[in-house]
């Protein structure tokens, strides 16, 4: 599975965002962390706030806040705003008459799609940062013992 | 207003209770089910073998059910977690979660350091409250065909 930069980016910043949702970062802010393109983000941000879930704050200081459903929202809500995850067997003519062989890969990939639907429609963004958080704390723990 | 919740060991005049908790299946038929499981799970008093349920008021309004299984598909020995349910009214009060910790802390009480469970691909919630549990794929891959 490759994500296109756009998901990739999106997923990014709305785990950024939903990870504190009183705060709010900037375009910059993010694409500074992450290493990434601003123009690129600005434009994922954008869509972002067109669906609903992340909201622009205008003035000083201005930003982008998280305004979804943490406990709700999947990483396959957002990476659909982007694309589809379903896998295409580029032969737009012998999708349909039933050639075996096609028929066969088809239903490969379609088992293939059903995993990556399982996996990502399952994660909430809340697992996501509880994931995460543990994550950083073991590193943070194993770091420890050494500036000890 | 809010009753306390107890996680305990299930007893044999649980059975009527848990009946009614398990959304899946006949009632006839299910009686049958967990009357087989009762037998098995809760008189052994074996450690190895567990049927917890989580009790609110008076009222039985969860129950998850596991045990230690060892060798199978070349496995060594792990626990699974193989039935759970909380009834609607109280869903999302984190008994489901107080449930399934319970289940893990006796399993590593018997030795055990892995516990699996099966979830239907299409059962969103329940794979969403394992991922939420720290779960993930792992290595065993279900696999299946039709016999004609
Ligand atoms: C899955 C189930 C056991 C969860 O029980 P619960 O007591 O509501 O779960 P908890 O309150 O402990 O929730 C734990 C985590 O699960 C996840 N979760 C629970 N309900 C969820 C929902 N509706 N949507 C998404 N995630 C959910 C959340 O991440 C939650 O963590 P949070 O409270 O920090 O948000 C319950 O919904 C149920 O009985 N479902 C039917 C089970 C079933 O199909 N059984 C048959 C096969 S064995």
């Amino acid at each position: 599975m490759k994500l296109n930069k756009a998901s990739l980016f999106a997923l990014i910043s709305v785990l950024e965002l939903a990870s504190d949702a009183e705060r709010q970062l900037s375009t910059t802010d993010i694409a500074k962390k992450y290493c990434i393109s601003t123009h690129h983000l600005a434009k994922v941000m954008r869509n972002l706030v067109h669906e609903g879930v992340i909201q622009a704050i205008r003035g000083v200081g201005g930003g982008y806040r998280f305004a979804g459903n943490i406990n709700r929202t999947t990483l396959l809500d957002i990476i659909q705003l982007f694309e589809t995850m379903e896998s295409e067997l580029d032969l737009p003519h012998w999708g349909e008459d039933g050639n075996p062989i096609v028929a066969e890969l088809q239903s490969v990939t379609n088992e293939i799609d059903n995993l990556t639907k399982a996996v990502l429609d399952t994660i909430t963004l809340a697992t996501a940062l509880k994931n995460s958080r543990l994550r950083e704390e073991l590193l943070t723990n194993r770091k420890q013992p050494e500036a000890g | 207003m809010s009753e306390k919740i107890f996680i305990r060991n299930a007893k044999p005049s649980d059975l009527d209770a848990v009946v009614g908790l398990d959304e899946v299946g006949q009632r006839e038929v299910k009686q049958a089910y967990w009357q087989g499981i009762f037998d098995h799970y809760v008189k052994s008093g074996r450690a190895d073998r567990i049927c917890l349920v989580a009790e609110k008021g008076n009222a039985v309004v969860g129950f998850i059910v596991g045990e230690v299984r060892a060798w199978e598909f070349g496995s060594p020995p792990c626990g699974w977690v193989f039935a759970l349910s909380v009834a609607h009214a109280v869903r999302e009060m984190g008994i489901g979660q107080r449930m399934f910790d319970e289940i893990c802390s006796r399993l590593k009480q018997s030795g055990i350091n892995t516990v699996r469970t099966m979830v239907d691909l299409d059962n969103k919630l329940t794979l969403s409250f394992f991922r939420s549990v720290g779960m993930c794929t792992g290595r065993y891959i279900e696999l299946e065909r039709q016999i004609d």
